[in-house]
C-alpha cells in the first residue's frame, strides 16, 4: 500500500463510470457502475440477484435488506460504491450457505408469508434478531422486525415463526 | 396400508412459500427482457389544470433516451376509454386519456412517458421538459363537489354527482316514529390505498413477426386485461398474451386498467422493443386507485322490546376524478349501503348511496369494497342502541340477528343469504374471548382511570361472486373459473386453473383440492396460473372467488380426470370401474391393493393404446369451469371483537388482543384461512388507526412510506381465529370466500371497541383515522 | 426514483474530507445516509459532490475524555445501543435511543448525522440539548469550532454548522450516579419520529430539586430547553402538583409546528400529558 497522501482515492466523477470489488455471498465479485447506483440495483441489474426487492426505494419498507459486514442494512440506503471492499450477503447468499434453513423451514410451515415481497428482507432481520438473542419475547421480535412492512400477514405469522426457530434452537443446543 | 393421507382440512405448506424463502420470487420486474427499454412518467404537478406547452426537445435528445411520448402521441394508437354502467345510465365518467394531451384532473395523472435505456436516464429527461400550465379550479372535498355551481372536476362533466341513487325497502318513517329508542352518528372514512409492497410492474414487448403483445404484469385478473389491451390496441384478442407472474400483493388495487399502463402496451406496439415500467413508490401514491373517503350518516330504531325496527343510512363517496377502468367506482357506496344492517332483522332499511367527482386521485377497489364501511356503521349504531337502551352490546346483537333462512331469501338490502350461523359464531366468540370476564374487568379498571374497550362487530359478506354483477352492466368481466387438469407422465398431474395468486396461497388450496380427489400428492401436482395463454378463460383473483368458485371447478374437474383414469384401468384390469379407487398415486382394487401406478397408466395411454380395450379412450384430460347460478355469490358471516386500551392524556389508541369467529364454509386449509382473516384483521385496524391520504390545496401531502402510515408489527396485536363452519349447498365442495373477511369485520370492531372504551368521557369518534387529535378533540368536546 | 447523478469522492482522513468541502463544489456529507440517501433517491437534493465520511478510521469511536464522552462521526445508533459508556455515563441516551428507528437504520445512521441533520423530530438532538453536550466542528479554513449544543440548533434541518465544516465529534457530559434522566414521546407508531416528545436531566439534592433541564422536541422548530420549568423547579420537593406546574409553564413556553401529526394545541396536550408521567416516573424512580 502507498501511505503518501496521494494515496487519497481520486473523485468518481458524476457520468464516469468505476469498478468495484467485493465479496459477495461468500465469492469475489466485480462490478462496473456509477456513483448514483444503489446497491440494490446493482444486486438486481448485474448480478441478478433478484430476490433483494424494491418496495419504497426511501429506506422504511425494510424489503431490501441485505447483510454488510455482518450488519443488515437497507441495501436502498447504501450506494453501490460503498460496497468496495465490503462483505455482501444477500437472501440468495443465506440461503445457500444453509444458515438459515430452520428460519426458512418455519417461515414455511407457519405460513408466515403471502406474497413473499418482504420475506427475503424479513429473514435479514430475523435471522440477525436470533444471532442477537436466543430466546426473544414476542413483544421484542415485534419492535425489531417493526422496521419491515409486511402488507398481507398482520404479522402474527411472522411472529410465532421466528418464535419458534429461537425456540427449537434453544432445544437442539440444551439437547447437546 | 396404502397411503391415506387426507388433503381437504389440512395445514399443509405451500410450494410458493418455498421459492419466495429462498429469494426465488419471480416478480414482474425479476424477469429479465432482452433489449428492454424504461418508462418513467411526467406528472401532473395540479389537480386540475390544461396544459399549455409541452416543451420535450430537451428530453428527447439527453442521454439514454429513446423517445417520448406525449398524449397526442399515443392518442392515435390508444384513444381515450370511457367507464360505463349500462344498468347506471346516470353514472358518467369523463373519458380518460393514456396520457394527458390537454387537460389534466388529479395531481399524479400522467402527461408524458419518456423511454430511455435505463429508468435513472428516464427521470433525468423527465427533469429536462418544459411544461407550462393554466390552473383550473379544482375540487378536493365531497362537500366542495356537491355544492352548488361548483367548477367541473373535468370539463367534459355536467355535474360531478356520479351517482345518486335510493334503495327503500319497508316504512322507515313509520318505523322511527314509533320507535323507543333511537340513535345516530355521523363517519367519515378517510381515503385510503391498498399499497402493495411490490408495485404496480408491467413488461410488454409487441413482436411484430408475429403480430403478439405479450404482457407480463403485476395483476389480479389476466384475462380482463387481455381483452382491454386488444381493445384498445386493436389487435384480436388471441394476439394478446397477458401474464401475472408472481404478484407482490395486490389487494383490489391490481383490479384495474391504469391510465400509464395502457400507456405503457401501446408504447410497447408502437416501439417494436420491450419497454419495462416499475411505479416508483412516491408515484404508486399518486396513481394507484385510492379507496374509500366515505362520508355516513346513519341512524337506527329500536322498539321497547329491544329489537331493531329501521336503518337509515346516507351514503357518500369521493370517487376521484374518473370512475376506475373498467370495473367503475361505484362499488364501495354501493355495498356500503346494500351490506348494512345486513346480519339482523331490521325490518325496514332506507339509504341514499350518493357519489361525487373530485380533483384526486380515482378511488377503486381496495379489499372487502364497501363492505367493511356497512359493517361498521351498522355495528357502531348497534352499539350505540345498546348504550341508550340499557342493553349489553352482544346480548342486543344476539337478539336481532338473522335467523338462518330455510331456503335462500332477501335481506332488506337486497343481499341473498342461503344459510347464517351469526348465534353460533357469536357464542364461540364469547366463549373463547371470556367476554363477561373482560367486561368486569374493564369496570373496574375504569375504576382506576384505564379507558379501555371491548367492541363486537358481526358481519355479512359476498363472496364467490357470480355474473350478476357485472355481466348485466355490459362489464367485460368474467365471473367463472375455470380448470383444465391432465395426466401427464409420470404420474403427475398438470392443473391450469383461470384462478390467480396474489400470495393468498389459492393455488396451493386447489392443489390440495385436486390431490385429495386424485389420491395424490400436492407436489405431484404441477399448477399453471396467471397466463392467459395457457390457462382457461376466467375471473382470476376478485371478490374472494379463488377456492370457493376455482375450487369447485378444481373438483369437478378432478372427479372427471378420476373417471377417466378408471374407465381406463377398468378396462386393463377387466374390473368393474366401480369398484376402483386412487390412493398413492396408483390405482387401488376392491382388495385395497395397488394394480398399476398412475405412472404406468399414463405410459399405456401414450404408447400402448392398443392394448387398452375400449372403443374410444378418454384423453387423460378434464376442463371443468364453474359460476355459482342458483345464488349469485355465496354470502358468509362471521363476528369479530377488538379491545382497546385509550390513552386519554396523550389520544392514543393500543390494541391489546383480537378475535374472530368465522364462517367459511368448508375449509381446505385451515392455516391459509387464518391467515387471511389476520391479514384483513390488521388491514382493518390500520385503516382505524393510521392510514389516510391527506390532502391540502389538491396535493396529497403524505404520499410517501414514511408518511403514510402502515401498521407495523410493534403495535399490531396477536389474533385468535375460530371457526364455525357451514358449508354451501350450492356446491360439491361447500367452499366459501375468506379473503376479505378480515377486514369487512375488524374496522367495525376498532369503531365500537374505541368508541367503547371513550364512554367514561361521554366522547365518540366520528372520523377514521381515529388520529390521537381526533381523539382529544372529541374528549375535548364532550367535556361539560 | 433514482438519484440524480452527482460526484463520489472516499477521503481516508478528516484533512482528505475537509479539502474536498473547500473545494467549491456543492457537497454533502454522507455518512450513515439514512436521511440523504433518501432525499437523493427521491430527488429531493441533487449534490454535486459526495463526500464519504466512512473511511476515516479517526472519526470512530465513543471513549471517555475527562468529563465528556465522546461520540466520534461514524458511530452508528447500534454501537451506542450498545456501548457500556454509554449505559454508565450517558442514560438519557440510552432511554432515548429505544425510539430511534429500528434495526437496520440504527446500523448505518450515525448519532452525529442525527445531530448534523438537525430534523426537529428526531431524538438526539433533544438529548444533546438536554445534557449540555458540545458539538465539534472541523474545517479547512477555520479549524476547529466547539459549539455548545445549545446554540447550535438554529430551527428546521438548521444549524451553526457551515458547508465548509463537518461534524466531527460530539461530547456529552459524563452524568453522575445521582442524576436522574427521563423521555418519552408520542409517535402513533414505534420507531417513527415523534409528533412531540420530552427529555429531561434532573438532579435531586436532599429531596429536593437541584437542578432541572426539559427539553420538548418534535412540536418545536428546534429543541426547547424550557427556562420555566427550572425556575420553577429548583429548591423544591418534588409533588404530582408540582409536576402539573411545571407542565403548565412548559407548554405555555412552547411554540409548536402545525404538521401532519397535528395542530399546535394538540401537541400542547400532548406534551402536558408527556411532561407531567416523565417527571413522575424520573422523581419516584
Amino acid at each position: 500500500m502507498d501511505n503518501s497522501s496521494a494515496a487519497e482515492p481520486a473523485c468518481v466523477e458524476a457520468g464516469a463510470i468505476t469498478e468495484i470489488a467485493f465479496t459477495l455471498n461468500g465469492a469475489a465479485a466485480r462490478a462496473q457502475i456509477a456513483p448514483r447506483q444503489h446497491m440494490v440495483d446493482v444486486l438486481r441489474q448485474v448480478f441478478g440477484l433478484t430476490g433483494t426487492h424494491l418496495g419504497c426505494e426511501h429506506g422504511v419498507c425494510g424489503a431490501c435488506h441485505i447483510l454488510v459486514d455482518g450488519h443488515v442494512v437497507r441495501g436502498c440506503l447504501m450506494l453501490a460504491i460503498q460496497a468496495n471492499g465490503a462483505e455482501v450477503v444477500t437472501i440468495e447468499g443465506l440461503n445457500a450457505s444453509g444458515a438459515i434453513a430452520d428460519l426458512q423451514e418455519a417461515f414455511v410451515r407457519r405460513n408466515a408469508l403471502q406474497c413473499g415481497f418482504c420475506t427475503p428482507g424479513m429473514l435479514m432481520t430475523a435471522h440477525a434478531l436470533l444471532q442477537r438473542d436466543c430466546a426473544p419475547q414476542r413483544a421484542h421480535i415485534r419492535e425489531t422486525i417493526s422496521g419491515n412492512i409486511c402488507r398481507c400477514t398482520g404479522y402474527h405469522a411472522i411472529v410465532d415463526a421466528i418464535e419458534a426457530t429461537a425456540r427449537e434452537r434453544r432445544e437442539a443446543r440444551d439437547a447437546k | 396400508m396404502q397411503n391415506e393421507a387426507r388433503f381437504i382440512g389440512v395445514s399443509h405448506p405451500r410450494q410458493a412459500a418455498r421459492r419466495h424463502v429462498a429469494g426465488r420470487g419471480r416478480y414482474t420486474d425479476d424477469i429479465v427482457a432482452a433489449h428492454v427499454a424504461h418508462i418513467a412518467f411526467l406528472r401532473s404537478p395540479y389537480a386540475h389544470a390544461r396544459c399549455v406547452t409541452i416543451n420535450c426537445e430537451a428530453a428527447g435528445v439527453a442521454p439514454g433516451v429513446i423517445a417520448v411520448f406525449r398524449g397526442c402521441d399515443i392518442a392515435g394508437v390508444s384513444r381515450p376509454w370511457t367507464t360505463r354502467l349500462e344498468r347506471m345510465p346516470s353514472h358518467h365518467s369523463a373519458p380518460q386519456p393514456a396520457l394527458v394531451a390537454d387537460e389534466t384532473c388529479w395531481q399524479g395523472e400522467a402527461v408524458v412517458a419518456v423511454v430511455a435505456e435505463t429508468r435513472a436516464q428516464a427521470e433525468d429527461a423527465i427533469e429536462l421538459i418544459e411544461a407550462t400550465w393554466e390552473e383550473l379550479p379544482a375540487v378536493e372535498s365531497i362537500a366542495a363537489a356537491l355544492i352548488d355551481g361548483a367548477p367541473p372536476v373535468h370539463t367534459a362533466l355536467k355535474s360531478n354527482v356520479a351517482l345518486d341513487h335510493t334503495i327503500a325497502e319497508g316504512d322507515v318513517d313509520a318505523a322511527f316514529a314509533q320507535a323507543q329508542t333511537v340513535v345516530s352518528h355521523s363517519f367519515a372514512f378517510g381515503r385510503q390505498t391498498g399499497v402493495s409492497l411490490e408495485p404496480r410492474s408491467i413488461l410488454a414487448e409487441f413482436d411484430a413477426r408475429s403480430g403478439i403483445l405479450t404482457v407480463h404484469q403485476s395483476h389480479q385478473v389476466p384475462f380482463q386485461m387481455r381483452e382491454i389491451y386488444a381493445e384498445q390496441l386493436g389487435l384480436s384478442a388471441e394476439n394478446v398474451r397477458v401474464i401475472a407472474p408472481d404478484v407482490g400483493g395486490a389487494f383490489g388495487l391490481k383490479l384495474h386498467a391504469y391510465a400509464d399502463e395502457m400507456a405503457v402496451v401501446a408504447i410497447a406496439r408502437t416501439l417494436g422493443r420491450p419497454v419495462k415500467f416499475v411505479a416508483d413508490r412516491l408515484e404508486s401514491f399518486i396513481s394507484d386507485a385510492h379507496a374509500r373517503e366515505v362520508d355516513v350518516d346513519g341512524r337506527i330504531a329500536l322498539d321497547a322490546d329491544g329489537r331493531i325496527t329501521a336503518l337509515e343510512i346516507d351514503v357518500i363517496g369521493g370517487f376521484g376524478a374518473y370512475s376506475c377502468y373498467p370495473r367503475s367506482s361505484v362499488g364501495e357506496v354501493l355495498q356500503a349501503v346494500q351490506l348494512a344492517g345486513a346480519p339482523y332483522h331490521i325490518g325496514a332499511l332506507r339509504g341514499r348511496i350518493r357519489g361525487v367527482y373530485q380533483n384526486k386521485v380515482p378511488t377503486g377497489a381496495y379489499r372487502g369494497v364497501g363492505q367493511p364501511i356497512a359493517c361498521a356503521v351498522t355495528e357502531q349504531l348497534i352499539d350505540l342502541a345498546a348504550r341508550a337502551a340499557g342493553l349489553d352490546p352482544a346480548a342486543l346483537r344476539a337478539r336481532n340477528f338473522r335467523a338462518s333462512p330455510a331456503s335462500p331469501s332477501k335481506t332488506e338490502g337486497g343481499v341473498v343469504i342461503e344459510t347464517l350461523s351469526l348465534q353460533e359464531c357469536l357464542s364461540a366468540l364469547c366463549r373463547h374471548m371470556d367476554y363477561d370476564a373482560l367486561r368486569r374487568e374493564q369496570a373496574s379498571l375504569r375504576k382506576r382511570g384505564i379507558w379501555r374497550g371491548i367492541g363486537l362487530s358481526a358481519f355479512i359478506e359476498i363472496t364467490g361472486v357470480g355474473p350478476g354483477l357485472y355481466g348485466p352492466q355490459g362489464v367485460k368481466v368474467s365471473a367463472y373459473e375455470g380448470c383444465r387438469l391432465s395426466l401427464q407422465r409420470g404420474g403427475k398431474v398438470r392443473c391450469a386453473t383461470s384462478v390467480t395468486d396474489q400470495g393468498q396461497g389459492t393455488i396451493d388450496g386447489l392443489a390440495q383440492v385436486i390431490a385429495e380427489e386424485l389420491g395424490i400428492v400436492p407436489t405431484d401436482i404441477h399448477m399453471v396460473a396467471g397466463d392467459t395463454g395457457q390457462t382457461p378463460y376466467g375471473g382470476g383473483a376478485w371478490a374472494s372467488r379463488g377456492i370457493a368458485l376455482g375450487g369447485e371447478a378444481a373438483l369437478r374437474a378432478s372427479r372427471a380426470l378420476r373417471g377417466q383414469i378408471l374407465s381406463i384401468a377398468g378396462a386393463l384390469l377387466q374390473a368393474d370401474a366401480a369398484d376402483l379407487s386412487l390412493r398413492g398415486a396408483a390405482v387401488i382394487g376392491k382388495t385395497g391393493a395397488a394394480h398399476m401406478s398412475l405412472a404406468e397408466l399414463a405410459d399405456i395411454v401414450r404408447f400402448r393404446s392398443d392394448t387398452i380395450p375400449l372403443q374410444e379412450i378418454p384423453p387423460l384430460e378434464a376442463f371443468e369451469q364453474f359460476v355459482p347460478l342458483a345464488l349469485p355469490y355465496l354470502a358468509t358471516n362471521g363476528i369479530q371483537a377488538a379491545l382497546v386500551e385509550v390513552d386519554p392524556g396523550l389520544g392514543t389508541v393500543r390494541v391489546l388482543r383480537f378475535w374472530v369467529a368465522d364462517d367459511c364454509g368448508r375449509i381446505i386449509n385451515p392455516q391459509l384461512v387464518d391467515e387471511q382473516i389476520r391479514g384483513g384483521v390488521v388491514q382493518g385496524i390500520g385503516a382505524a388507526l393510521f392510514e389516510q391520504c391527506i390532502y391540502q390545496n389538491g396535493q396529497l401531502v403524505n404520499g410517501s412510506l414514511a408518511d403514510y402510515q402502515l401498521p407495523l408489527a410493534s403495535e399490531m396485536p396477536d389474533i385468535d381465529v375460530l371457526h364455525v363452519s357451514t358449508p354451501t349447498r350450492e356446491t360439491l365442495l361447500g367452499a366459501r370466500g375468506v379473503g376479505e373477511a378480515g377486514v369487512v369485520g375488524s374496522l367495525g370492531a376498532m369503531w365500537t371497541a374505541v368508541n367503547d372504551a371513550l364512554t367514561p368521557s361521554g366522547a365518540r369518534v366520528t372520523r377514521q383515522p381515529f388520529t390521537p387529535e381526533h381523539i382529544l378533540d372529541q374528549i375535548a368536546a364532550a367535556k361539560p | 426514483m433514482k438519484a440524480a447523478a452527482f460526484a463520489y469522492v472516499c477521503p481516508t482522513t478528516v484533512a482528505g474530507a475537509l479539502a474536498q468541502l473547500d473545494g467549491g463544489r456543492d457537497a454533502k456529507i454522507l455518512a450513515g445516509g439514512q436521511s440523504l440517501m433518501p432525499s437523493l433517491n427521491m430527488r429531493l437534493a441533487a449534490p454535486e459532490l459526495l463526500v464519504d465520511i466512512n473511511r476515516i478510521g479517526e472519526l470512530g469511536g465513543i471513549e471517555r475524555r475527562g468529563e465528556f464522552i465522546r461520540i466520534g462521526a461514524l458511530v452508528r445508533h447500534a454501537e451506542v445501543i450498545d456501548s457500556g459508556l454509554v449505559k454508565t455515563y450517558l442514560p438519557l441516551v440510552g432511554l432515548a435511543m429505544r425510539h430511534v428507528a429500528h434495526p437496520a437504520v440504527r446500523n448505518r445512521g450515525t448519532t452525529c448525522g442525527s445531530i448534523a441533520n438537525a430534523d426537529p423530530a428526531a431524538e438526539m438532538p433533544a438529548c444533546a440539548v438536554a445534557l449540555d453536550a458540545r458539538i465539534v466542528l472541523l474545517s479547512g479554513q477555520r479549524g476547529r469550532r466547539e459549539i455548545p449544543a445549545r446554540q447550535f440548533f438554529r430551527g428546521l434541518f438548521d444549524t451553526e454548522c457551515r458547508n465548509d465544516e463537518l461534524l466531527a465529534e460530539v461530547l456529552f457530559p459524563v452524568a453522575p450516579p445521582s442524576e436522574r434522566f427521563g423521555f418519552d414521546e408520542v409517535a402513533v407508531r414505534h420507531g417513527d419520529f415523534a409528533a412531540v416528545g420530552v427529555a429531561v436531566r434532573a438532579a435531586l439534592e436532599q429531596a429536593r430539586i437541584a437542578a432541572l433541564n426539559l427539553v420538548v422536541f418534535a412540536s418545536e422548530p428546534r429543541p426547547l430547553l424550557s427556562t420555566a420549568a427550572t425556575s420553577i423547579a429548583i429548591g423544591q420537593v418534588w409533588s404530582p402538583s408540582l409536576g402539573k406546574a411545571i407542565a403548565d409553564a412548559v407548554v405555555a413556553e412552547m411554540e409548536p409546528i402545525e404538521n401532519l401529526h397535528g395542530r399546535a394545541d394538540t401537541k400542547r396536550k400532548q406534551a402536558h400529558t408527556l411532561i407531567a408521567r416523565v417527571l413522575d416516573g424520573m422523581m419516584h424512580g
